[in-house]
């Protein structure tokens, strides 16, 4: 079934190209259809996670041999730390679905470049090969980069380009690193479980080192944390807005889903001898992330930045837990286990707040905050939910986003108390620069972008129009899933804790 | 029982939410609605203090989210109700049809959930979420009438300094985590180990002090005043800012196991009583006064946590006292707002005589606000005064010089309201407020008589058999005041009011019908210098903006920069390396290897031209060519032989 989730959007796809004359609507149609199947499939396979528990086998473990002199194999399953994140993908997806309802440019070809995505996206997170893991990578970066360059704005061709180029190669030098734990490996194999098992290169200082340095670039570059980072403002900013939502959403947590999956089982040594980077690296992500957000007058780069700052969190989550001394078992797995919370709430949340950003796009023309003035008289629905968004984010408890940070902050204060804090100091930040962009959005006098350029926004003339039911129906639903978790959390961390134990033990080996 | 424990919670923030939610479509029904919440809510809070319930849900691994009622919480959950209930109540009257009733409603009531999660949370957890909700409510509701920016940049500012504060909050939830203290229960919380029971310390006082408008925080709650009167009788005065002083006062065990905890808490309350009550006199607003007041009332009970257990029974009973009397004074002063149009005390003149209801309850609750015997306040005050004389006598002192203070405040007060009218027009001054109130109902007066019977009545406190009841339910012992401190409060106290009184009345008379924008000369001997750093709420605030504000700004602009620059440029050029060197490969590596591959193809070229030279056509030099072939060929015989 699991394989089924996965290349079942592709499929539709493939169908929505050989139809020439499917009209706009109906292609899209076909992709809503498809998603909220693949929501469903995802649902079912929760459900049947949950009560039948996980007990160390992948679920809907599927594998077959693809090319067995080198040991690559379709090998697929979930577990506690996947399955989340192919239900975020699904969600998130079926979410940009409903929200793309009204798109008319090249729809079909739109609709079929997005399946495609879901596809890789799905299988990347499933896949328990790590060749499997890099060719799922690659595909989704050439998707995204045809995403952005096919129906974004401002300058969409540049930004496409500079995404495609530093991410592809950051990839390279995962596949470097790939190769390398292929070679460490006795009998050499690209298999994730059997690597996870055998921690080639568990005595190679050397060899663990840069194997390690190749693998944690290629992840860092996609995640993105600082320094790599500057490859994300531009593509977010001249994006289409459900481009950015996957791109926020699901693209970023490969990295670092890349880190719980593949770094840190498969090189504890290496990983418990770095930990400290890391963490370093996820505080000043933390930091220099709200601190640049901050100062931000556009409020889609804002929000992109706000991404390498929530990033940052994960990183010093699992950085810590590389940290024996100092905190026990149960604070590393309460640090695992906010990283994996935190990429699903970012995903939600972050990815609601694209699509709101698409929003006020598609009604004023402009990002720039300092347009706008007092749109809550003129779109309360839309002020509203995009309040809700901006505290959501900024972690205020009844969200999932406070779970995660809670949980990353109390489980890493033990063992690396002055980061830990430094970090807090992010929370303070998010919290000034986002309700300072509610204010000169939202609240105030009120203030419409002008014409300039000959493009007359639909704002200067009839006012700032309210949600249209399929952006209410797009954006309320991670909202409130997001609320669900942060008020319930216990069906989602069910799912995570006994996993991100599991890989608190194997980092300890 | 436990049922009714998650009710109490869940009804107000369920119903808050939907009503906020629904907003405009929700206007008609949202008073009654949230009326009837508010007395459901008080009917559950009665129910849980008698039943004392305890629960928990599973939360995050280890640590459930825990709700319980003990004694103190039980006190804390019918304050916060029987208050709420009377604010709203009068909100119902207050706000007209035309206003944003069901966000408004709403954000109360949610506000209200967040608070009773708040003094029932067994843990640190629990008490974070509420602790938090409570200021992102704040921010909505201070700034609730969003079209006036200075209102809502006032709601920004109380906001993210109470946040800032709140950061302790979550370093204290770590260091638990670290000490190993378990299910970061509060009670366990001495337990913590080393240097992590420091740390949790600190988290947590630094979290109190800020939520509660004490040095050096106390700026926010100015601003905090944008807010409508209704606001400030809830918030300021029954809940959030006693959210502070309540969480000192639950966790007053740790501050006496930490060994620095307990003096510094007691010394900060003891100094902002202190100055806040200052503040207080030098300020020329009604709803000002009201606000440097509360930091100032919310010091005593600051005072008192850090004074051992037997403050507890003081700084509680202070804090109840305080509840009533403060939403009253703000309720008053809203109404004298809707009716009159002002705030300014100079422009109340005679506002008393107006509405006779609203003037009576108003003077009984400066009265009680000023300390005087035998109403709340004083009794309040003397037991936590006698608490702090146990533990130090300049404590003490300090305490008593407060006291005095808060009568010379509360006589101001009492003096600009009941003075003459000076004939400035209504509307002149402060404008704001509800628009179109100008009548003061009967769902207005009500919950201000029913406050001010609870100010005055709850004076029982002197009592001792009272007192020890009182002790005895929160489980603390109780200290008993002697004769003469209580005699000593109360000269003071009303020795406090008197000149507070003569100032306000002296004031006044010197002021004339057109207020001026600088205070004119009272009759006491204070420096105008102090007299502004008074009145600017002691500059905190502009010190905080030129020494963090702006920096940070600054900082967070270079980096911006920084990255488009140098990060960036970093990139570009990696990138306009990579171009140039294709460049250099293509128009010099190239052709130069092409160059050689050329070359090797011209030589071979011309080697050929070369060979093909002898071939003339000209027999005779074939003959020539064949002689010297043979010739050289006879030489190279001889020579290898």
């Amino acid at each position: 079934m699991l394989s089924i989730v996965i290349f079942l959007p592709v499929a539709v796809a493939l169908v929505l190209l050989a139809l020439p004359r499917a009209a706009n609507r109906t292609a899209i149609r076909a992709w809503v259809a498809t998603s909220a199947v693949d929501a469903v499939l995802v649902v079912a396979l929760w459900w049947r996670a949950a009560r039948a528990g996980l007990d160390g086998r992948p679920a809907g473990e599927a594998s077959l041999p693809w090319i067995p002199t080198v040991g690559v194999s379709y090998h697929v399953g979930l577990d506690g730390l996947s399955l989340p994140l192919v239900a975020l993908t699904a969600g998130l997806f079926l979410a940009c679905a409903v929200y793309s309802l009204r798109e008319t440019h090249r729809a079909r070809a739109f609709a079929a470049l997005l399946l495609f995505l879901e596809t890789t996206c799905l299988g990347l997170f499933a896949a328990l090969d790590l060749i499997l893991f890099f060719v799922f990578f690659d595909l989704s970066i050439v998707g995204m980069y045809f995403v952005i360059a096919g129906w974004g704005h401002g300058q969409p061709a540049r930004a496409a380009l500079k995404f495609f180029l530093y991410t592809f190669v950051g990839s390279l030098a995962l596949l470097l690193g790939f190769i390398g734990l292929y070679l460490a490996a006795e009998p050499r194999t690209f298999d994730i479980v059997e690597l996870t098992r055998q921690a080639p290169l568990a005595g190679n200082a050397v060899g663990g080192t840069l194997v390690l340095l190749a693998v944690a670039v290629g992840l860092a570059v996609k995640t993105p944390t600082v320094p790599f980072h500057t490859w994300l403002p531009p593509a977010h900013t001249d994006a289409p807005a459900a481009g950015s939502a996957i791109l926020a959403g699901v693209l970023l947590k490969m990295g670092t889903y890349g880190f719980v999956r593949i770094a840190m089982p498969i090189l504890p040594d290496a990983w418990r001898r770095f930990a400290t980077v890391f963490v370093v690296v996820g505080v000043v992500s933390v930091v220099y992330g709200a601190l640049v957000a901050l100062a931000q007058v556009n409020f889609k780069r804002m929000v992109a930045y706000t991404s390498v700052n929530h990033m940052g969190y994960i990183l010093l989550g699992v950085g810590t837990a590389g940290i024996l001394a100092g905190g026990g078992e149960q604070a590393r797995t309460l640090a695992v286990t906010g990283a994996v919370t935190q990429m699903v709430s970012h995903g939600l949340i972050t990815g609601a707040l694209f699509l709101l950003s698409g929003i006020l796009y598609d009604r004023g023309r402009t990002y720039d905050m300092d347009a706008y003035g007092g749109l809550a008289g003129e779109a309360p629905a839309f002020a509203g939910l995009t309040a809700v968004a901006a505290f959501a984010s900024l972690g205020i408890p009844g969200f999932s986003g406070f779970i995660a940070e809670f949980q990353i902050i109390t489980g890493s204060l033990g063992a690396r108390p002055v980061a830990t804090s430094l970090a807090l100091l992010g929370i303070l930040i998010t919290a000034a620069l986002f309700v300072w962009a509610l204010q000169r959005l939202f609240l105030g006098r009120r203030r419409l972008p002008s014409p300039d350029a000959g493009v007359v926004p639909a704002a200067a003339t009839g006012g700032f129009a309210d949600l249209r039911p399929h952006e209410l129906g797009a954006v309320a639903p991670l909202l409130l899933l997001a609320l669900v978790i942060g008020v319930a959390p216990r069906f989602l961390l069910d799912l995570i804790q006994p996993a991100a134990r599991a890989v608190v033990g194997l980092i300890a080996r | 029982m436990t049922a009714l424990l998650w009710l109490l919670v869940a009804l107000p923030l369920g119903a808050g939410a939907v009503l906020a939610a629904a907003g405009r479509r929700a206007d008609r029904v949202a008073p009654a609605f949230a009326v009837a919440v508010s007395v459901l809510s008080l009917a559950a809070a009665g129910a849980v203090a008698a039943g004392r319930p305890r629960v928990e849900a599973p939360f995050l691994a280890g640590i459930p989210a825990g709700l319980a009622v003990d004694g103190l919480s039980a006190v804390m959950v019918l304050t916060v109700t029987a208050v709420t209930l009377a604010v709203l109540l009068s909100s119902a009257g207050e706000v007209g049809p035309g206003e944003a009733r069901g966000r408004f409603f709403g954000l109360m009531l949610l506000f209200a959930g967040a608070m009773l999660v708040t003094v029932t949370a067994t843990n640190l957890v629990a008490l974070l979420i509420g602790w938090e909700v409570m200021g992102a409510t704040s921010w909505a509701l201070i700034g609730f009438w969003w079209r006036d920016p200075r209102r809502v940049r006032a709601a920004t500012i109380a906001f993210l300094t109470t946040r800032a504060a709140d950061l302790g909050l979550y370093l204290a939830a770590g260091a638990a985590v670290a000490g190993g203290v378990h299910a970061l229960e509060l009670r366990r919380l001495p337990g913590a180990a080393g240097p992590w029971l420091a740390l949790a310390t600190a988290g947590i006082v630094l979290a109190a002090l800020g939520k509660s408008a004490q040095l050096p925080f106390s700026f926010w709650l100015s601003h905090a005043m944008q807010g409508p009167s209704p606001v400030s009788a809830l918030l300021h005065s029954a809940a959030m800012v006693a959210a502070g002083a309540y969480l000192l006062l639950r966790v007053e065990p740790l501050l006496a196991a930490s060994g620095w905890g307990a003096p510094l808490v007691a010394w900060v309350g003891a100094a902002t009583a202190l100055l806040l009550g200052a503040v207080a006199v030098a300020q020329t607003d009604l709803k000002q006064l009201l606000a440097a007041s509360t930091s100032s009332q919310i010091g005593f009970m600051v005072l008192a946590a850090g004074v051992g257990a037997a403050g507890v029974t003081g700084g509680t009973m202070q804090l109840v006292a305080h509840a009533a009397t403060k939403s009253l004074l703000f309720l008053a002063a809203g109404a004298w707002l809707g009716a009159l149009g002002t705030q300014r005390l100079d422009a109340l003149g005679g506002a008393a005589r107006r509405v006779p209801a609203v003037g009576l309850t108003f003077a009984a609750g400066a009265l009680t606000l000023a300390g005087l015997p035998p109403l709340s306040i004083w009794a309040a005050k003397d037991q936590l005064l006698a608490a702090a004389l146990s533990r130090s006598p300049g404590l003490y002192a300090a305490g008593l010089a407060a006291a005095a203070v808060s009568g010379l405040y509360a006589g101001k007060a009492l003096a600009a309201v009941t003075g003459q009218a000076d004939g400035v027009p209504a509307g002149a001054g402060g404008g704001g407020g509800w628009p179109g109130t100008r009548r003061v109902g009967a769902a207005m007066t009500a919950p201000l008589v029913a406050l001010a019977a609870a100010a005055v009545a709850l004076g029982a406190f002197a009592l001792p058999p009272v007192a020890a009841g009182f002790a005895r339910l929160l489980g603390a012992p109780a200290a008993a005041p002697a004769w003469w401190e209580r005699l000593a409060s109360a000269a003071l106290a009303t020795a406090g009011l008197l000149l507070g009184i003569a100032l306000g009345a002296g004031r006044l008379g010197a002021a004339g019908p057109a207020p001026a924008p600088v205070p004119a000369p009272v009759p006491a001997p204070v420096p105008a210098v102090l007299r502004g750093w008074l009145a600017g709420w002691l500059g905190v605030e502009g010190a905080v903006r030129r020494l963090l504000v702006r920096p940070t700004l600054a900082l967070a602009r270079g980096l911006a920069r920084f990255d488009d620059r140098v990060v960036d440029g970093a990139v570009r050029g990696a990138a306009a390396l990579a171009l140039a060197a294709a460049r250099l490969s293509a128009t010099r590596l190239e052709p130069a290897l092409d160059g050689a591959v050329r070359a090797v193809a011209g030589g071979a070229r011309r080697l050929g031209a070369l060979a093909r030279r002898p071939q003339t056509g000209r027999l005779h030099q074939y003959y020539a060519q064949a002689a010297v072939a043979l010739a050289a060929l006879i030489i190279v015989f001889v020579l290898a032989r």
